[in-house]
């Protein structure tokens, strides 16, 4: 357990510590921005939109995270689309976890009755007013529960990035073991970070449905 | 209408408000909407009764476009009602609504019910739709339940709540979807007391109701429709006193003698 405090380790699991948690945050920032548009677009009058996320859904979800690393890392560039390996690894983690997002929130807006809606609708607001004033405000607490383990997953999922040249907590672990020490120790300590980070998610969405719960 | 002569009360003189021509709905082979025409003035307390699944409340619905119509042409103050979008929205601030079921904003205070449509529709600054809805809320007897959330409230004083949410718009019609059916029998004549007032104050009503009560003695004119069509229509005197229509007959004497 040891090795962790010799050399240069430390420094290079806390720079894959961080490189994870940058990651994550900014695939979960991306997931939440798409994944609330597409399930606006899912539920939206105008068919082209429904359709535009339906596919989306399909194609994201259906795919295994590593092909969709894959395509964005070495389909892009040929296309003219050049960015770093973190945002390469942000669009193809973002735009999965969006595909659940999505359909987590769809449900939750399938919870609140349509009468909601259709009395804003009344009143004059446009849909997208109806959506964020009056729909989404309610099923968020719904959604809460199922989006945490969404968001639980993602952090652990952002290890592929690991194996399209991002230098996080994984990649980190292969340096270890190439190395030389202890396969045990290592994932005791990569385990530790994920479990950290887990941990943070969770009791961060515990705390948004104790503060939900006291509205209405 | 080919069952009973129309005899429409109202001057031909005022232009109408609500206009239905040749109104159609399927709802998959159900013909719920058979060839509507429909003109209501302005101020004019028009009611809707007939047995269930006879199509009123639909027709209710299609005057703000909650239902759309497969042909034929609404216009309400003599512009058709346009198709879903911004224009849309426009024009339904314009009629209001109430429902069977309340439908006000569960995660929102009575006061912001009545506030949101004003500040986030009509534009209007917050304080003064404040002031607007606690007036409003003060008119129809719930003034003092202003901070709670709807759930706190008993079914008829969320109803008058809908109705303060409804005028708030200050809409040029209102449209009640069956207001009381859900209601227990004690809170029935708390919203109709509010309904007659705003009857008495010029208001021009649409009312799905089973309430012949009020009917008799707030509607000017008494729609009975069955099986998706007007069959008579008449002033409420003459509709209760002497129903022309078979269908008409038939339905009053199983609902008025019980």
């Amino acid at each position: 357990m040891g090795f962790l405090f010799e050399q240069d380790n430390f420094a290079l699991f806390r720079d894959g510590f961080l490189q994870t948690i940058e990651l994550s945050a900014l695939s979960a920032l991306l997931a939440l921005l798409l994944g609330t548009l597409l399930a606006a677009f899912r539920v939206s009058p105008v068919p082209v939109l429904r359709a535009f996320g339906t596919a989306w859904v399909t194609l994201f979800r259906n795919t295994p995270l590593t092909l969709l690393f894959f395509a964005v890392t070495f389909g892009l560039p040929p296309l003219g689309v050049h960015f770093s390996h973190l945002v390469f690894a942000v669009l193809a983690l973002g735009g999965y976890t969006a595909s659940f997002v999505c359909e987590v929130i769809r449900s939750g807006i399938n919870t609140v009755p349509l009468g909601q809606a259709e009395a804003a609708r009344s009143l004059g607001m446009t849909f997208g007013q109806t959506l964020t004033l009056v729909v989404l405000p309610q099923a968020a607490r719904t959604v809460l529960a199922p989006m945490s383990s969404v968001f639980i997953a993602l952090p652990r999922n952002s290890a592929i990035a690991g194996a399209f040249s991002v230098g996080e907590l994984y990649s980190a672990q292969q340096t270890f073991s190439e190395r030389g020490y202890s396969i045990f120790a290592i994932f005791f300590w990569v385990a530790c970070a994920y479990l950290l980070i887990s941990a943070t998610v969770a009791t961060f969405f515990r705390f948004l449905e104790s503060r939900l719960a006291v509205v209405r | 209408m080919t069952e009973s002569p129309v005899e429409d009360s109202t001057p031909a003189a005022a232009a109408p408000l609500v206009v239905l021509d040749n109104v159609n709905k399927h709802y998959g082979a159900l013909h719920v909407l058979q060839d509507i025409d429909l003109r209501i003035t302005q101020g004019e307390v028009v009611v809707l009764i007939g047995p269930s699944g006879s199509g009123k409340s639909t027709l209710c619905r299609t005057i703000n476009r909650l239902e759309t119509i497969d042909s034929g042409t609404i216009t309400v103050d003599g512009r058709p009602l346009p198709a879903e979008g911004k224009e849309l929205a426009r024009l339904r601030a314009e009629v209001g609504m109430v429902f069977q079921s309340f439908n006000l904003f569960a995660h929102k205070t009575v006061l912001e019910n009545v506030v949101i449509g004003q500040v986030k529709v009509r534009k209007v600054p917050r304080p003064q739709a404040e002031r607007t809805a606690r007036e409003l809320l003060e008119r129809v007897g719930v003034g003092a339940q202003a901070d709670k959330y709807p759930a706190q409230l008993s079914g008829g004083q969320q109803q008058r709540v809908a109705i303060a949410r409804a005028l708030a718009m200050k809409p040029k019609v209102m449209l009640f979807d069956e207001p009381t059916s859900a209601l227990d029998p004690e809170m029935v004549n708390e919203v109709l007391e509010v309904m007659r007032q705003l009857a008495a104050d010029g208001m021009t009503m649409v009312v799905v109701t089973h309430e012949m009560g009020f009917a008799r003695s707030a509607a000017n004119r008494v729609l009975f429709m069955a099986d998706g069509r007007i069959v008579e229509q008449n002033t409420p005197d003459a509709f209760f006193t002497a129903p022309r229509s078979d269908r008409a007959k038939d339905f009053l004497s199983k609902i008025l003698h019980h």
